[in-house]
């Protein structure tokens, strides 16, 4: 049976063309970008081209681009950079209660050891942060505000415009976690009006490992790596030419792809949303109906457990993810499904589904389809049916 | 998010995709709810006791495929056994008996005795606590 895959928020395959254009840096030009032989001045133009490429994409500056090992990376250097480099301005935070691990744990690590003060915004039921909140969280200590651009777990687009303008007003540097939206949908460091913003290939049907951080030129930031003089002294270490080059090559994919294929996951998402809601009865959409990534389901299955849907799904060669604590070793459900405010149960009941440019109507059909019998069977061995009524 | 579990044991998964005894017991002579859906388990498990031994038993649960699995087994494993025996029925017991459970959902199978042990009680107490077994059966 063909495996269908809806896991692309967790990550994409490479694209065939990312691979072909990372694979002579395996072998014929493996050359250290550091050297002065020409094995290495092609690997260091290789580098190069690929920040232009990635700059020009998001309407940056080449100098402002810095390669990292991945979107975590690219959280963690931003936050702990700004907040070490400008502790003498202030000591406080601002973020919300729905990001990425990335950040939410950088935070903590951050008032844990560094005392840092973190303000975890709110968000409403659809995962929207109020920028009126942020404008009021915002002291004369406040020397960061991290708000991500979509959420890998509800799609939902933050306003990253508006916040921008009352961050920009106190004269705050903003970092963003685009790593969900890059190549996705349409991301231009100026328009959102940010300072920061991570990047991570993989996500973008780039190879994994790899990925970057845009710093506004004039930010006061610390290196994150110590070591060598690469990456103009920001982030030691000898680059990891073939993944620079794959996002590269990600990224121009994307260039060329992007619309055509938001169109086409916004029909099948559509489909597979419309498809849940009139085939199984109480299903609910989490997330904004309208402020959404083009390829994020996510849904609550009333009365049984995400992680035992989904083993049924991947009994059925159906990859797909969950919320639920059960899933998970914290046995604590999806901090995102909490904060929209959703009861316990609603939230273990959780399943997500992100769509790719391989998927096709016929699958999404047949996942509505067997969905419904695995629901129906689960159901019925539910003791929570019963207790509702 | 995580992505999907394929962290069982064979048995685990068979019990999964087969679960056995799943339904209720109508007028059963002992029942037992554990668990709350802020953890994310609901284990329901019901027994009919005839002369002092297990004759059947029946399970309802919301929970994840350990939770599943385990509430299957449990009811599997005291099928046919006095109150005593069931009673010394332990979480390890069921999990063993799947083949081992992942360190993370062990706390599925104290659950399983948990509901187990709930459904025994709730049949001595009706039984105003005498262990009919003892009744019964002559050492």
């Amino acid at each position: 049976m063909k495996r269908i895959y809806l896991d692309h928020a967790a990550t994409t395959p490479a694209h065939p063309e990312v691979v072909k254009a990372m694979l002579p840096y395996f072998t014929g030009a493996f050359g250290n970008p550091s050297s002065i032989y020409s094995y290495g001045q092609e690997t260091k133009v290789a580098v190069e081209k690929a920040r232009a490429k990635v700059a020009e994409f998001i309407g940056a500056k080449s100098d402002e681009v810095i390669f990292t090992g991945g979107g975590t990376e690219a959280d963690n250097f931003a936050l702990k950079g700004v907040a070490l480099a400008n502790e003498r301005k202030g000591n406080h935070l601002i973020t919300t209660s729905i990001e990425h691990h990335a950040v939410l744990e950088t935070c903590k690590f951050l008032e844990k050891q560094g005392g840092f003060k973190i303000t975890y915004l709110p968000v409403d039921g659809y995962g929207l942060v109020d920028p009126q909140e942020v404008k009021k969280a915002i002291t004369n200590k406040t020397i960061l505000v991290s708000v991500m651009h979509a959420n890998n777990e509800i799609g939902t687009i933050q306003p990253i415009e508006e916040i921008s303008k009352y961050v920009k007003e106190a004269g705050i540097l903003f970092h963003t976690d685009a790593v969900q939206s890059v190549g996705h949908i349409p991301v231009n460091v100026d328009e959102l009006g940010v300072d920061l913003l991570s990047i991570s290939a993989h996500k973008l049907y780039g190879p994994k490992g790899v990925g970057a951080l845009y710093i506004r030129k004039g930010t006061r930031i610390f290196p994150f790596m110590h070591g060598g003089e690469q990456e103009r002294g920001r982030r030691a270490g000898t680059e990891n030419v073939p993944g620079i080059v794959g996002l590269s090559k990600a990224i121009e994919l994307a260039r060329q792809e992007m619309d055509e294929e938001a169109k086409w996951l916004v029909c099948l998402r559509d489909r597979l949303i419309q498809g849940l809601l009139e085939n199984i009865d109480h299903v609910h959409v989490n997330g904004h109906p309208f402020w959404r990534l083009p390829n994020n389901v996510n849904v609550s299955v009333d009365f049984v457990e995400g992680e035992s849907m989904l083993l049924n799904l991947d009994l059925e060669n159906i990859c797909a993810s969950t919320g639920s604590a059960c899933s998970s070793s914290s046995l604590e459900p999806s901090h995102v499904l909490r904060a929209l405010g959703l009861p316990p149960e609603q939230a273990h009941g959780s399943l997500r589904f992100t769509l790719g440019r391989e998927n096709t109507a016929d699958e999404i059909d047949l996942v509505i389809e067997v969905l419904s019998r695995i629901v129906t069977r689960l159901r019925a061995m539910s003791p929570l049916l019963k207790i509702r009524g | 998010m995580r992505g999907g579990p394929t962290q069982y044991s064979e048995k685990v998964m068979e019990h999964f995709k087969n679960p056995r005894n799943v339904g209720e017991i109508e007028n059963p002579d002992g029942v037992g709810q554990v668990g709350n859906p802020v953890c994310g388990d609901i284990m329901e498990l019901y027994i009919r006791v005839k002369d002092g031994i297990i004759t059947e038993a029946k399970f309802k649960t919301f929970g994840c495929g350990a939770a599943i699995a385990t509430s299957s087994m449990v009811t599997e494993m005291v099928k046919g056994k006095s109150i005593e025996e069931a009673l010394k029925i332990s979480n390890r017991a069921v999990a063993e008996a799947l083949g081992g459970l992942p360190p993370v959902k062990m706390h599925c199978s104290v659950l399983a005795e948990e509901a187990l042990q709930s459904a025994l009680e709730d049949y001595l107490n009706k039984s105003k606590g005498e262990l009919p077994s003892e009744k019964v059966k002559s050492k």
